[in-house]
């Protein structure tokens, strides 16, 4: 299989020291609340890193570079509505989550179907760090060390008949376990999807950690999906279910607001949400806005398969 | 009299808890990993929570017959306006940093922001005029002026509403409080002015 360079950091990627003194200068300049405004905007600490390493975990070229974003705000501040829908409620409320037993149903157009343990599914496979960058659909972004195994090589194993040409993620429905699924926000069982060559793509992985150790409850223990170039609440959490299919699967925020979320949802700068503007975006730990860049900068890796279609229709 | 002085000071008191609140968590790096949406959210909602306190209060002088209530009214209103300020500055200063091209198209182009702006725009002629020699001079026109507070307070739910993703429970709630002040106005009047039957 090709494997693509991942592309190397654009320079607009990189804060201007300019900038950043910028606005130190200005809130120092500020009166009584400028202490308190620069501590606001200055980075957290790095937070508790509690959990033993996974081991033998590979390092790659992906997002080398890049400004992590602390354990603290990846494992601290998110949307996960299972748990809740303030940002921080996943945090509080999957305190006790466990990812372990954990079986994942495989289904539909595929030869391999049937009830896997979550340990014998990704035993196959070599553990990767990707580092990567995360967009909000609601305008504010992360940069995130995932670890994880690239979805391909497991949808390969799985053998897709020649008919599966989407791939459905379905996540953990268990209101005992998610206290957020006894308020019907969304359409419960929470589904995402993919088309097969976009599952397909080397970018495509499937998480079991963060920051070097498993995946916290809060984060889509103990399995997860991260496409990078699409907004983030198509990174199905908490997977409990890979359904191989003909037709293209209903995801949740399309079904609770079809006119404002769409079956790609690829990050698009030029493609406004209903209600807000997606040109920019707030990378968490900064201060003023970025642009968002198109596929959320990994056209390189993806434009191709979007060829001729039309994103605005295809949101 | 003495005992509704010392209320008085106390709802003062209290409604300055929110902004030491924030202050607080400035200082202590404690507004979430993402702190312009954390002070974003806690103004609104504080100025959203001041703006029905002082829509309770006709209401509440109505139904206790405790005329003193009446005092309370201006400071509420006074508040939410001060909150209202510190919702839109931190939009001006902390999430665009004056960047007045694209706070200009976001008003013109996003209706959640539209109405943010209409809201303020509302409230502050009604703060300006709120002082004793202001209401003196406005005489009657004063009143007439100042039911303006309707229209701002069903602006600022529809704002609120607006911005909200999935979880309608908190726009909704707010939603029903305001139905249920403008309701009860609506029936009072509507009591006052028709006939007894008695």
């Amino acid at each position: 299989m090709l494997i693509r360079k991942p592309t190397d950091i654009p320079f607009s990627e990189v804060t201007p020291q300019s900038l950043y003194l910028r606005r130190r200068e200005f809130f120092q300049a500020a009166a009584s609340g400028a202490l308190a405004a620069a501590t606001v905007l200055a980075p957290r600490g790095a937070g508790a890193q509690t959990g033993p390493k996974l081991p033998n975990v590979r390092k790659t070229p992906y997002g080398q570079g890049e400004r992590l974003n602390s354990y603290a705000d990846v494992t601290g501040y998110n949307n996960f509505y299972e748990f809740g829908t303030g940002k921080e409620d996943p945090a509080a409320n999957a305190k006790d989550f466990t990812g372990r037993p954990w079986t994942i149903k495989v289904d539909g157009r595929v030869k391999n179907a049937g009830d896997h343990d979550i340990d014998s599914f990704i035993k196959p496979y070599a553990l990767e760090e990707r580092i990567y960058r995360l967009r909000c659909v609601e305008g504010w972004s992360m940069v995130i060390p995932w670890v994880g195994i690239p979805l391909a090589d497991v949808i390969n194993r799985l053998e897709p008949e020649p008919g599966a040409r989407f791939v459905e993620f379905t996540t953990l429905n268990d209101a005992r376990r998610m206290p957020g699924l006894n308020v019907p926000v969304l359409r419960w069982p929470y589904v995402e999807g993919l088309r097969m060559d976009e599952a397909m793509n080397p970018l495509s992985i499937l998480a079991v950690g963060v920051y070097g150790e498993a995946l916290p409850g809060q984060n889509g223990a103990p399995i997860r999906l991260v496409v990078p170039w699409k907004y983030g609440f198509k990174s199905t959490k908490s997977i409990v279910r890979i359904r191989f299919t003909d037709s293209e699967p209903r995801n949740s925020w399309q079904v609770s607001a079809p006119r404002e979320y769409g079956f790609y949802a690829n990050v698009n700068p030029e493609v406004d949400h209903p209600r807000w503007s997606q040109a920019t975006e707030r990378r968490l730990g900064e201060f003023r806005r970025r642009p968002t860049e198109m596929f959320n900068g990994y056209g390189d890796q993806v434009a191709r398969m979007y060829a001729g279609m039309d994103l605005r229709k295809n949101f | 009299m003495k005992g509704f002085t010392t209320f008085r000071r106390l709802v003062f008191a209290a409604a300055l808890v929110p902004a030491a609140a924030l202050t607080y968590g400035a200082f202590t790096n404690n507004l979430t990993a993402n702190p312009i949406d954390y002070i974003t959210d806690i103004t609104g909602l504080t100025a959203l929570t001041f703006l029905t306190l002082s829509l309770t209060v006709t209401p509440l002088r109505r139904l206790t017959g405790r005329n003193e209530l009446i005092k309370l009214r201006r400071m509420l209103g006074l508040f939410a306006f001060f909150y209202a300020c510190l919702h839109l500055s931190t939009w001006v200063v902390l999430d665009w940093f004056f960047d007045f091209a694209s706070m200009t198209s976001d008003v013109v182009e996003r209706p959640f922001i539209t109405l943010g702006m209409v809201t303020f725009l509302l409230l502050l002629p009604l703060a300006v005029t709120s002082t004793a020699g202001m209401i003196r001079r406005l005489g009657k026109r004063w009143q007439q002026l100042h039911r303006l507070v309707y229209v701002a307070a069903i602006t600022a739910v529809v704002h609120f509403w607006w911005v909200v993703k999935a979880d309608f429970r908190e726009p909704r709630l707010w939603a029903v409080a305001l139905s249920v002040l403008l309701g009860f106005r609506a029936w009072w009047t509507l009591r006052t002015r028709l006939p007894s039957r008695s």
